[in-house]
C-alpha cells in the first residue's frame, strides 16, 4: 500500500487538476491551490472512502493545508 | 450517470406526489416512494408501477427527523445504486388564524415542510456530488409568494422552501446539480377536498383559467424539470395555478 503522503497527493491531484509538486504539506487548499470552499468537502469526502473514516464536521473545518490532512489521518491510525 | 436514472418522491403515497411517483416512472425511472404514515397507499403506488412494467419501492420516513431520513437515503441508494433525482413534497397542514395557532401547529408544520427538505436535501448532496449529477425539485407553494390568511405556519415554510431552493441552486451548481421549486396553486387533492364548496367556489373567482388544478399538471411539471431539456434552469420557481399568483 502506497504511503499516506503518496495516496492524499494523489486525491488532490485528481480533484483540484494541480501537479503533484504543488503538493506540499504547507500548501493551503484555498490559497495555494485553488480550491472553493465546496471542493474542501469534496475532498474530505474523498479521504473518507480512500482511507474508511469519518472525518467529523468540527475536524473538518480545521482543514486548511496539505500537512493538516496527513496529520489527521496519522493521528486516527 | 447510471442508464436508468433514479428518483425519490417524499410523501409519495397521496395527491401530488403519487401522481409525481407515477409519472416519474412511466419515464422509465426507478421510484421510491416515501411515506409518514400512509403505508397501505404507499404499497398501491408501488403495486401500480410495478403493474406497468416498473421498478419502485416503498420507503418509510418522517422528514422531519434526520437519522430517519439518512437512513432512508441509504437504503434507496442500496436499493437502486444511484440517485438523480429527488422530490421533496411531502407536506402537511395545520391551519388556524395566527392569534389562535398553537405552538404546536407552528413547529409541527415547519418540522415537516421546511425542515423535512433540508433534511433531504443534505443528506442527498453527497451522492448527486459524487455522481455530478442531480435534479432536486422542491414543491412550494404560491401562498409561500403571496401569503393566505389562516395558514402562517404553512406560508412561512413555503416561503422558506422558496429561499432554501434558490442557496442550494447556488450552492450545488458547479456540480450539475440543479435545484429548482414548484409553486402549485388550488390542486384538487385530499388536503383541498377538506375545503368547503364555499371556499372553493371562491378560490375559483381568484383563478384566471377558472379551475382547479390536477396533481397530474405539477406531475408533468417535475418530469420536465428532471429531464435533460431543463438542464440550463435552476434556482428558479415555477407557477402552476391557473395565473393565480403573477
Amino acid at each position: 500500500m502506497a504511503d499516506t503522503l503518496e495516496r492524499v497527493t494523489k486525491i488532490i491531484v485528481d480533484r483540484l487538476g494541480v501537479e503533484a509538486a504543488e503538493v506540499k504539506p504547507e500548501a493551503s487548499f484555498k490559497d495555494d491551490l485553488g480550491a472553493d470552499s465546496l471542493d474542501v468537502v469534496e475532498l474530505v469526502m474523498e479521504l473518507e472512502d480512500e482511507f474508511d473514516m469519518e472525518i467529523s464536521d468540527e475536524d473538518a473545518e480545521k482543514i486548511v493545508t496539505v500537512g493538516d490532512v496527513i496529520d489527521y489521518i496519522n493521528s486516527q491510525n | 450517470m447510471a442508464e436508468k436514472k433514479s428518483a425519490l418522491v417524499t410523501g409519495g403515497s397521496r395527491g401530488i406526489g403519487r401522481a409525481i411517483a407515477l409519472e416519474l416512472a412511466s419515464e422509465g425511472m426507478n421510484v421510491a416512494v416515501n411515506y409518514a404514515g400512509s403505508e397501505a397507499k404507499a404499497n398501491a403506488v408501488v403495486d401500480e408501477i410495478k403493474a406497468a412494467g416498473g421498478h419502485a419501492i416503498a420507503i418509510q420516513a418522517n422528514v422531519g427527523n434526520m437519522d430517519e431520513v439518512q437512513g432512508m437515503m441509504k437504503e434507496v441508494i442500496a436499493e437502486f445504486g444511484s440517485l438523480e433525482v429527488l422530490v421533496n413534497n411531502a407536506g402537511i397542514t395545520r391551519d388556524n388564524l395566527l392569534m389562535r395557532m398553537k405552538e404546536q401547529e407552528w413547529d409541527d408544520v415547519i418540522n415537516t415542510n421546511l425542515k423535512g427538505v433540508f433534511n433531504c436535501t443534505k443528506s442527498v448532496t453527497r451522492q448527486m456530488m459524487k455522481q455530478r449529477y442531480g435534479r432536486i425539485i422542491n414543491v412550494a407553494s404560491v401562498v409561500g409568494v403571496a401569503g393566505n390568511a389562516g395558514q402562517a405556519n404553512y406560508v412561512a415554510a413555503k416561503a422558506g422552501v422558496i429561499g432554501l431552493t434558490k442557496t442550494t441552486a447556488k450552492e450545488l451548481a458547479s456540480r450539475n446539480i440543479t435545484v429548482n421549486a414548484l409553486a402549485p396553486g388550488f390542486i384538487e387533492t385530499d388536503m383541498t377536498d377538506e375545503l368547503s364548496d364555499e371556499v372553493k367556489s371562491g378560490m375559483k373567482g381568484q383563478i384566471p383559467l377558472g379551475r382547479l388544478g390536477a396533481a397530474e399538471d405539477i406531475a408533468k411539471a417535475v418530469k420536465f424539470l428532471s429531464s435533460d431539456d431543463a438542464n440550463y434552469i435552476t434556482g428558479q420557481t415555477l407557477h402552476i395555478d391557473g395565473g393565480m399568483v403573477m
